[in-house]
């Protein structure tokens, strides 16, 4: 029978399944930080378990570290606790910690993909529910909460139920001033935030195939917010370029048989999905948020809709139906994210940000997904571009994303980001999110309001 | 993981559609290492807001049955959000339905969660807040049943239901299975 690539990666991980019982899944790799992970440690030592393959976990540090150039000396006593309980964590049990200066520290869905530690084929979980990153790369990779992360440190394996399984077809290729962040915002502006739930989506389309893997990693990222467990994209020779090199993709001849393993997975002609999307980007603009989830989303030259059950929404943002998006003042700008934090992102934005003035009234805050990209940028002297033209450049992390350090847009204060959630106080208790592309991010932070690039 | 059989308690209605686990547990409440102590910042933020909120308000304080509606639970993993919810003490949730990851969570710590249609949940929500509702849960025989005297079957995973009958957790099933 012709399966799907989800289908394939699922069936050859099945370690066992009893008559009416869930499958016994076997997982490749565990990514681990410090936020959920520790109460999953303090479950494996009541219980006396050991971890059953520390050679398949890495370990970093992201969400709750400050981002300030003095990030050693962690401020907040709970959060240094939960960095100190990693670093015993993972040294007592012998798993990879990617610390402060290690040169790959850095939000845990930038740091595997760059490290090669994500490959084609595998199952792949975090304690975190944007882990369908990963799936850019051909893999089953999903969230999960910390009593399966303890699952998975004792076993290798989790109890699940069989996904169903969604094709997302994208027509058309992207035109200028859009990205894949706008292809994955228009997705779910169309089906919803629940629009995918109990699926695992499969991402086709002239335009993925043309796209890089730190875009094709943007896409599948936001699978969450449209209620998908995971999504991802069937590997091609971008994927195998990618990952060449990489420190942990196989070497030498392993390479080869890898590579050849990898070229079986794409989803077979005539292959059965539970659902069929399909989404014309041809004419594609770029997208914003006005509200307060992912789904309430429209193109930058639109106007606020009016929709029932949003009362809400236009209560929190300060917006009413009927009023353009356009030209709203901001008073921050986010750069960052494991969405948006990558290499490909920051050079879109000093493209924009060269020779230009981040306007007077706005603080725009760029933070690399991880060391490796924050020592690109330096390497290619970007860092001096976000300098000059006022915005501040700081160490890797999640920062503002989530702000649960430091990092906060204050109450009542407009911030546009290249985020992934808008959710009431996502950036700060009282804080409005506008969620965009690093383009249009960057653009509005030159204007000081709302504006796509094509604007400027 | 704590058994569950049954439950008799007043419910508590939460009139929105896609409550996230943001809203339920805030990001700043996360830095802890502990599972216990999110109970008192459950929907933190929005008891904040305003002063409204029905978990502002002290005649549901003993409720342990809450009633909400679509994809509950939705957005960031965190399995703070099921500690916050059972550390307050609800111990049922009876919605139109849930993502994915929030329900996974939820069955790995005994706290049940039942999907009945939008109808239905509506008419409870509405009783619930204009006099004190009384829902008793039986899992055993899958139905829940009003003071009022409704009774609405539901539908349950045999697997997940004997989990919770007996109180036994996945890890053991796990262990087991990889031995
Ligand atoms: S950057 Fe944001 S979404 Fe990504 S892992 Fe960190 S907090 Fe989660």
């Amino acid at each position: 029978m012709p399966k799907n690539i989800i289908e394939k990666i699922w069936d050859a991980h099945i370690h066992k399944q009893r008559k009416g019982h869930p499958v016994v899944l076997t997982i490749d790799k565990l990514l681990l930080h410090e936020v959920t992970s520790a109460q999953a440690f303090a479950e494996l030592r009541r219980r006396k378990l050991t971890v059953r393959h520390p050679e398949r976990i890495i370990a970093t540090l992201d969400h709750s570290i400050p981002t300030t150039s003095d990030r050693n000396n962690i401020v907040d006593i709970n959060a240094k606790l939960q960095v100190e309980t990693l670093r015993n964590n993972t040294k007592e049990f012998g798993i990879q910690l990617y610390d402060f200066d290690s040169g790959h520290q850095g939000i845990v869905h930038v740091t595997g993909p760059e490290l090669g530690f994500t490959l084609p084929g595998e199952t792949i979980v975090c304690g975190d529910s944007h882990t369908a990153t990963h799936g850019a790369f051909g893999a089953l990779a999903f969230g999960i909460g910390t009593s399966e992360v303890t699952h998975v440190l004792a076993t290798s394996t989790i109890l699940q139920r069989k996904p169903k399984t969604m094709l997302v077809e994208f027509i058309g290729s992207l035109p200028e001033h859009t990205s894949s962040k706008d292809m994955i915002m228009k997705l779910i502006a169309t089906i919803g935030v629940a629009g995918a739930k109990g699926h695992i989506i499969e991402y086709t389309g002239e335009a993925i195939r043309a796209m890089s893997m730190e875009s094709r990693m943007t896409l599948c990222n936001m699978s969450i917010e449209c209620g998908a467990r995971a999504g991802l994209i069937a590997p091609d020779e971008i994927t195998f370029d990618y990952l060449h090199n990489k420190p942990y993709a196989p070497k030498k001849s392993e390479w080869d048989k890898a590579i050849q393993y990898w070229k079986t997975l794409g989803s077979d002609v005539d292959c059965y999905y539970d659902n069929v999307v399909q989404v014309d980007i041809s004419r594609l603009k770029p997208m914003v948020t006005w509200g307060i989830n992912p789904e309430q989303a429209i193109s930058i030259n639109q106007i606020i809709p009016n929709i029932e059950d949003a009362e809400q929404a236009y209560q929190y943002t300060q917006l009413k139906p009927g009023w353009r998006i356009k030209n709203q003042a901001i008073d921050w700008a986010f750069i960052g994210s494991c969405t948006n934090g990558r290499i490909e992102d920051l050079r879109i934005v000093a493209n924009i940000l060269q020779g230009q003035q981040v306007a007077d009234a706005v603080r725009m805050y760029i933070v690399p997904g991880s060391e490796q990209v924050r020592q690109q940028a330096i390497t290619e002297g970007l860092d001096q571009i976000f300098s000059e033209a006022g915005a501040e450049f700081r160490m890797p992390g999640c920062s503002m994303c989530l702000a649960m350090n430091a990092d906060k847009v204050p109450e009542g204060q407009r911030c546009i980001s290249t985020s992934n959630r808008n959710f009431i106080g996502r950036q700060g208790p009282g804080s409005i999110t506008h969620l965009a592309s690093p383009a249009t991010v960057a653009a509005s932070a030159i204007k000081g309001a709302i504006c796509s690039a094509e604007d400027l | 993981m704590e058994k569950f059989t049954g439950i008799t308690s007043q419910a508590i209605g939460l009139d929105m559609h896609h409550v996230d686990t943001d809203m339920i547990i805030p990001a700043q409440y996360l830095t802890q290492i502990e599972r216990n102590g999110y109970g008192e910042y459950l929907f933190q933020r929005l008891r904040e807001q305003d002063a409204d909120f029905i978990f502002n308000d002290l005649r549901y304080q003993s409720a342990k049955v809450l009633l909400t509606r679509s994809n509950f639970g939705c957005g960031s993993s965190r399995e703070h959000a099921i500690w916050a919810l059972m550390q307050a003490g609800i111990r049922v949730i009876v919605a139109e339905s849930y993502s994915d990851i929030f329900y996974n969570n939820a069955v790995k710590n005994g706290l049940l969660l039942i999907s009945i249609e939008a109808k239905i949940i509506n008419a409870l929500i509405e009783k619930s807040k204009q006099a004190m509702l009384m829902i008793s849960v039986d899992l055993h025989e899958q139905f829940i049943m009003t003071s009022t005297g409704e009774r609405f079957s539901f539908d349950y995973e045999p697997f997940r239901k004997a989990c919770l009958l007996k109180g036994q957790d996945d890890l053991d099933y796990l262990l087991e299975a990889t031995r």
